[in-house]
Order: C-alpha cells, then structure tokens, then sequence
C-alpha cells in the first residue's frame, strides 16, 4: 500500500483492479467517505454501460441449468431492518413498531445477562441502568427525525442504531452477536471523520445500549471486541459499521 | 453533443428489475426467470468478454447469476440500480477466474500479446444486443487520452489488476490508479450517468 490519497482508488476499486488486502481497505473506507460511495456508486453504474455493450444472448440451455439449481440454493435472509426504504410514513412508522418489539426482546436478554452476574447489588444497578436506557433508546424511536441503520455479520447476528439529530443521541441494539467472551466486551465507536471516539461497552452479543457523549456530527457508528473494560481506542478489525446515511 | 445524448438510451427497456429483484428475495422463481431474461445477455458478455473462453464463461455466468439468487437480499436500492449491481458481481467473479492458478498460464499470454491489439469488438456483432449502446461506449472511449483508456480498458474488459496493467503500459502504480479515476469520471459524463 502506498501512501495515495485514498479518494483516488475508487476507479481502480470499481474496476476491481486492487488487490484483496486494498479492496478490503478501502471497502473500509467508504464506510466514512460518502463522496468516494457516491462516485462508486456512479462508476459502478458507468461501467455497467460498458458491461451491458457487450452483451451476447447466452445458448438458451443455461437458462433451464440456473433455473434448475435454484431449490439447491439458499437464499440469505433480508436484514431485520434496512437503511432507508422506509420513503411512507407508514413505512418508517412499521420499521419503529418492529424494532421496539426487538427492544422489548433485548430487555429479556439484558436481564439473563445480568442475573449471571456475580455480584448481586452489582446487578441490580446494571439492570437499573439498562432499563433506563432501554427506555431512553426507545424514546429516541419517538423522535420526528428518528433514523436507524442496520447491518448484518457473516454469522447472522444484526447490529442496529436508531439515532435523531435533533436529541443529539443514538442508541445500539445488538441482536444474535456471538457472545464476546470472558474476557471480551464490544465496544462502540463514534466515528468523527476516520477517529474512533469511545462511546460505550456491551458485554453481550444481544442487548441495547444508549451511547454514551453526543451525535457531535459522527459519520456513523463502529463497534469493535476489545477487552473486558474497553479500550481507548480500536485494537482490531470493527465487527460493525453503521453509518449515519 | 446533443444527438450523443439522444442516441442513448437512459434505461434499458423492459421490466422494473428492482419489483423483480423484490419478489425474488421472497423467493420468487417466476421472478427470478423474467430477471434472467433482462441480466443474461450482458452478464454473459461481459464474462466473456474478459475471459473469452465461451465454456468458462458460461461456467461463470451460471455462478453469478445464482449468486444474485443467493444473495438478492443484500442488493440496497439507494446505492444504484440493479443491473449496475448484478454486472459487479459477474464482473468481480470473471477477474476472480481470470486471477486463479489455473488460469495463471494463460494469463502470461495474455500479457505478452496485450500490446498486438486486435481488440474483438467485432468478433461477436452479430449476436450483440444493444448496438447503439455500443456506439457511444465506443466514441466516449475515443474521447479519453491514451493512458486514461488503456488503463481502464486493460482493467476492465481484460481483468488485469493495477499492477499488471502499470507492467504492460510501462507506467507507475499510481499513475495508473489516478488515470483510471480520471478515465472513469470522463466516460460517466460523456455517457450522461448521473447521481
């Protein structure tokens, strides 16, 4: 990897002319960059003109091959919640009701994972703390400006942050993540233009939490595994990007 | 310019992929074979194109084709349009073919005669949809300079990586990363792809 600005590989990207360890990179990058997915996205559509005027009717028997493989091929499931196809109010309005039932779910989880705590008084604050937040996540769903994002890891669990501008806050729901383990907790990120500031620890693969400091203009939200306690700043590879977008 | 525009058609006729590709994340076959019928031709010349072998290519058109099947749920409306969507995907699994070993013999020949020319755009006009498509594709690529479209068109329709391709024309990584970028922002405007 040289030292490029980033911003220039998008036609090499969208050529898939990089190599994996780039590609993967930069995949990374668009996460924070939205000019540089805006203009992939318009390459990917450009070169799409180039593809499609080279287009030759295939021999008509590998229709019936690809139609025949079909039942012997999974399908993956949608994501719980999508990113922005709510365009109705009815639609948006579905998306909360759907996500205050995972709410409602999370706070089983968060209570199972709590009695396993040891210590009991320990516990109970822990609890206290999550039912206010759970509370507090749900009331930012209530709010006009209210967005949510989701995305899914290769294992299935989902990771969804609802977040409203105009109360300057943002939540995280975690559904089906592996659990961290013993020593392991995720942590969440604000991402402030590429910097990753602490925003809170989940020590469970399935719970809610209300971040911790404010929107602030954060491009999005990345959740890491670090170490019991958390980290100052990201030890490895996120689990999660979520942009605000 | 104004008759360029006009010779191009903004969209490809034919059924709302988008509806399609809806029905088929639920499953839907009958969808799935009316989304065939509209993604084959390009999917399948475009593999071709950058593989040539036509077996392979139908051996590749198949995976992509069942990979958009597969994966149908993770195509995002608000990123592009379908096809845009299904030809990254062939295109991605063709330089994947052409990056494997075994095609790895082949590819040294392919390195050592890239300069011969011969470019077969007519080889397959016969068969080829789209014509007028095909037109301006071709003038807007006269209208790069020569490294901005070798660059692209190494990468593109050969499947070279920037590293082979900086090897063939004899020019730094870096600069043929930016020409492709610069390649890629010309060909959008003169083909009027819009945001």
């Amino acid at each position: 990897m040289n030292t490029l600005d980033p911003h220039t590989l998008t036609g090499a990207y969208a050529t898939h002319a990089l190599g994996p360890d780039e590609h993967r990179d930069f995949e990374r990058h668009l996460d924070h960059c939205p000019s540089c997915a805006q203009e992939t996205a318009e390459f990917a559509a450009t070169l799409a003109r180039l593809g499609a005027a080279e287009a030759v009717t295939p021999p008509e028997a590998l229709k019936g091959r690809v139609l025949a493989a079909l039942p012997g091929v999974r399908q993956e499931a949608p994501p719980v919640a999508r990113t922005a196809p709510a365009r109705g109010r009815l639609a948006r309005h579905a998306t909360k009701f759907a996500l205050a039932a995972c709410l409602a779910l999370a706070l089983g989880a968060g209570a199972v994972a709590v009695q396993q705590h040891h210590e009991a008084e320990l516990a109970r604050d822990r609890a206290t703390t999550l039912a206010r937040q759970q509370q507090t996540v749900t009331a930012l769903l209530t709010a006009p400006d209210a967005r949510t994002a989701t995305a899914t890891t290769p294992g299935g669990g989902t990771g969804t942050v609802v977040w409203s501008g105009s109360r300057g806050q943002a939540g995280f729901l975690a559904a089906g993540l592996p659990a961290p383990g013993p020593d392991r907790t995720y942590q969440l990120w604000y991402d402030d233009a590429g910097t990753m500031r602490p925003a809170g620890l989940l020590p469970t693969g399935s719970g809610t939490l209300l971040l911790t400091g404010a929107l602030d203009g954060a491009a999005g939200v990345g959740v890491t595994l670090e170490p019991a306690g958390g980290s100052a700043h990201p030890s490895g590879a996120p689990v999660l990007l979520l942009p605000f977008s | 310019m104004s008759h360029l525009v006009s010779l191009a058609p903004p969209r490809r006729p034919g059924p709302d992929l988008r509806e399609l590709l809806s029905r088929v994340v639920r499953g839907d076959q009958d969808a799935f074979a009316t989304l065939y019928d509209a993604v084959a031709g390009p999917v399948f010349g475009l593999v071709r194109r950058v593989l040539r072998d036509p077996a392979q290519s139908e051996e590749v058109t198949q995976e992509v084709l069942l990979e958009v099947w597969r994966t149908a749920a993770r195509y995002r409306a608000e990123r592009g349009e379908v096809l845009p969507w299904v030809l990254t995907i062939a295109h991605r699994r063709a330089v994947d073919r052409v990056r494997s070993a075994q095609a790895a013999a082949d590819r040294d020949r392919r390195v050592a005669t890239a300069n011969h020319g011969g470019t077969p755009y007519d080889e397959v006009a016969e068969q080829v949809e789209g014509r007028l498509e095909r037109e301006q594709v071709r003038r807007c690529l006269k209208t790069l300079t020569e490294l901005q479209r070798e660059s692209l068109t190494l990468a593109y329709y050969r499947g070279y990586s920037y590293p082979e391709v900086a090897e063939v024309l004899g020019a730094p990584l870096g600069t043929v990363k930016t020409r492709m970028r610069d390649g890629l922002i010309r060909m959008r405007d003169c083909l009027g792809v819009g945001a």
